[in-house]
């Protein structure tokens, strides 16, 4: 058996030189300090993509799009497809788990500096693939066409229409009319499986080959070369790494298992808005903001100007590494460290009120 | 390449084909493009514009209470008072877009999204709605209960 491996191997090798790449994948070292720790976060991030895939593929099969079908297949699936809630609940779960990830990832390569020169289109990619996240969950929020997401998605849709200028076309755009309906499903639903997941892949591909060809970044204050330690990527923490990941599917079996996804009662729109609803909690801290901006400030609407100003934050902040002068030169940047400090806490803060209110 | 300074002519001769190839380039991209757009955009559905809508009987509507009423493709919402007195309103809050619904307990049309606050003349009066609900007019023929839009 192993010969045979081996001849496949060569067979390969003889004709795309293969032993070049697993050469230099044999030579690759990992970094070790005190904040090693947060580099297996990516990978995390990158377990939790693939389950999506999986779990998408496999919700694809029975999941149908339209108004009458989308809440009664998926119905379908958790009561009468084996194992369809264990599926559905775990795609959920991954989604929530995804971001969760991808947040501390981003926040943990921000302290870190890491998306300094050489790695900005490394923190770039990384950025636009959270953005695509955010609209992962957006779009696949109102795939089971309950009450909670048809009404999320009309609030949604309806702050990207006060846009100024372009926000009543991408209003008509996004909803495939004027009206949050049936046809704003099978939009949500293209987005969804099909426009968002290329993009991802493309992204997710060349973050991937930068993390690859560059190596991890190493924090700025390990500067002597004796404090340099490291391990060798393969196999020592590929192993680890495989280690977490199936601590992360343990958690979502259980968290699957134990607290099942609801899929809630069917959109209906002459029903009033059901007291109590809310926003996923990744979005809840910026909406937890527009509720305290004042109706009318100068000559703004509250809104627009809420709407402007994470818009404004959430460019600077993916355009760090142009503005980060201090850090690419080798340099502690102690405004970088309060900014991100400051982001944080503010997160942290308005989801909690947002959650509690 | 050719080292030597180009003549006026090369030179024209050069432009010429720059304006005339990139041109091409622009008509060629705006010809994929725009149809492209345009498909994006949905197209306008013929709506049957409704003007009035039975919304039921008055007798089956108690006092102190709110319902809602398909109002061709949009929500009214319908309310009785304490006095048996009837109003409707368009049902669509003017903050975000949510449907609206009559809270015994406040007395009021409440917006569960956003906890906007009506008075039951529809006017906004806590929270973030920028504007009053649209009134519609109720008329009562016999035991039927009639609305219709406001001239």
């Amino acid at each position: 058996m192993n010969t045979f491996l081996k001849r496949i191997y060569r067979w390969v090798d003889e004709r795309v030189e293969l032993k070049g790449l697993v050469d230099y994948m044999g030579k690759k070292y990992v970094p070790v300090h005190r904040h090693s720790v947060w580099y297996y976060f990516g990978g995390v991030s990158l377990f939790l993509f693939i389950i999506q895939v999986v779990t998408g593929i496999l919700l694809l099969l029975y999941y149908k799009s339209g108004e009458e079908l989308a809440f009664e297949s998926i119905n379908f699936i958790m009561s009468k497809v084996q194992f369809g809630w264990l599926i559905r609940s775990v795609h959920s779960w991954t989604a929530n788990l995804f971001i969760l990830s991808a947040m501390i990832h981003m926040f943990s390569v921000f302290f870190e500096k890491a998306y300094r020169k050489p790695r900005e289109i490394t923190w770039i990619t990384g950025m636009l693939m959270f953005f695509l996240l955010l609209g992962f969950g957006f779009s696949g929020y109102l795939l089971p066409w309950n009450e909670l997401a048809f009404f999320a998605t009309k609030v949604g849709t309806d702050i990207a229409g006060i846009v100024p200028v372009v926000g009543k076309p991408m209003l008509v755009f996004l909803r495939g009319g004027d009206e949050v309906t049936g046809a704003t499903l099978s939009r949500f639903f293209g987005f969804h499986v099909a426009v968002l997941p290329g993009l991802f892949t493309v992204f997710l591909g060349i973050h991937l080959l930068l993390v690859q060809r560059q190596g991890m970044s190493e924090p700025l204050h390990i500067k002597e070369e004796s404090e340099r330690k490291s391990m060798p990527f393969f196999p020592n923490f590929v192993l680890r790494d495989l280690t977490l990941w199936l601590l992360v599917l343990n958690l979502l079996a259980i968290l699957a298992v134990f607290f099942p996804w609801e899929l809630g009662k069917k959109a209906d729109p002459f029903a009033p808005a059901p007291a109590g609803i809310k926003p996923e909690w990744y979005f809840l801290y910026m909406f937890q903001t527009l509720k305290y901006i004042p109706g009318r400030l100068w000559f703004l609407d509250g809104e627009v100007l809420g709407i402007l100003l994470f818009g404004i934050a959430g460019v600077l902040w993916t355009v760090v590494p142009f503005w980060d002068y201090k850090s690419s030169r080798g340099e502690q940047n102690r405004l970088v460290n309060y900014l991100g400090l400051f982001a944080v806490m503010y997160i942290i803060l308005f989801t909690i009120i947002g959650w509690l209110a | 390449m050719n080292q030597q300074p180009e003549t006026p002519y090369q030179q024209t001769k050069r432009d010429f084909l720059k304006i005339v190839l990139s041109g091409g380039v622009i008509a060629f991209l705006g010809a994929v493009l725009y149809p492209i757009l345009e498909y994006l955009i949905p197209p306008k559905q013929a709506e049957v514009e409704v003007s009035s809508v039975k919304a039921g009987k008055l007798s089956e509507i108690e006092k102190d209470s709110g319902k809602i009423i398909k109002f061709g493709t949009k929500p009214v919402i319908l309310i009785r008072t304490t006095d048996g007195e009837l109003r409707a309103f368009s049902a669509t809050c003017t903050h975000l877009d949510c449907t609206v619904q009559y809270r015994k307990d406040y007395g009021t049309i409440w917006c569960a999204c956003h906890n906007g606050k009506y008075d039951l003349h529809g006017r906004n009066i806590s929270g973030p709605p920028p504007r009053p609900l649209d009134e519609l007019r109720v008329v009562v023929q016999g035991d039927d209960i009639l609305i219709s839009k406001k001239a």
